[in-house]
């Protein structure tokens, strides 16, 4: 899967995107957010609050619920602020 | 058919305008509006807009189509920014026409307060001091509450 980040997460996390084979613990969003904070110590903290991570799984948005596969692309990024 | 674009560089307002309204003189009526970037306390520098290419552009026709779908618009128009503005610079655009003003007016803000809330972009306010990212507002949010029904 690739997973993209943006905005202060992106920042924290230290990269804007990263690939990665779907690990077997892995089935939602929710887990996918546990296994990469146990990546680093940067992704730990960019990821720790969770009501501000958003989440858009093949670019639309997606609720931490999400059921994910290993050819999805998730993007990972807080509460939007266009316009 | 919503026209929509993500572009660094800025628009003109009246030529959006002329391109959207041409040879449609059932229009009746033509509602626009532009975001600009605000400098609240004089220190702002640069604000740096961030977006997700590809979404962007989808999570903008989708919102565009479901206005369309909900009002008689005889045309839409959606201009967003991104890359580093200055203070006073134009950052979105919204226009709608429809024969009649109600319908018009209605869409715009449908699709600003759809766009504040789903469009995947991220503001960064640089001053002299600092970098901050803006944090979103939950008056965005609730904006959207006046559309469920």
């Amino acid at each position: 899967m690739l997973i993209k980040y943006f905005s202060w997460i992106r920042e924290g996390v230290g990269k804007a995107e990263e690939s990665l084979a779907k690990p077997s613990s892995v089935t939602t969003v929710s887990d996918l957010l546990d296994h990469l904070s146990g990546v680093s110590e940067q992704h730990s903290v960019a990821l720790k609050e969770r009501v501000f991570i958003k989440v858009a799984v093949n670019q639309v948005h997606a609720g931490h619920d999400a059921v994910i596969g290993d050819e999805d692309e998730i993007a990972i990024f807080p509460p939007v602020t266009g316009g | 058919m919503a026209s929509i674009s993500v572009q660094s560089n800025d628009f003109d307002i009246s030529e959006e305008i002329v391109a959207l309204k041409k040879g449609n003189n059932e229009v009746g009526a033509i509602v626009t509006f532009t975001g600009t970037v605000r400098d609240v306390g004089g220190t702002l520098k640069t604000m740096t807009l961030e977006h997700y290419p590809g979404m962007t552009e989808k999570e903008l026709e989708r919102i565009a189509a479901v206005a369309e779908a909900r009002w008689p618009l005889l045309g839409c128009r959606i201009i967003h920014r991104y890359g580093a503005l200055k203070p006073g610079d134009n950052i979105v655009l919204v226009v709608t026409l429809s024969a009649h003003r109600g319908a018009a007016f209605k869409a715009a803000e449908f699709l600003m307060d759809y766009l504040k809330s789903n469009a995947p972009f991220w503001k960064k306010e640089q001053t002299g001091k600092d970098n901050s990212w803006v944090s979103s507002k939950q008056s965005d949010a609730s904006a959207l509450d006046k559309w469920e029904k």
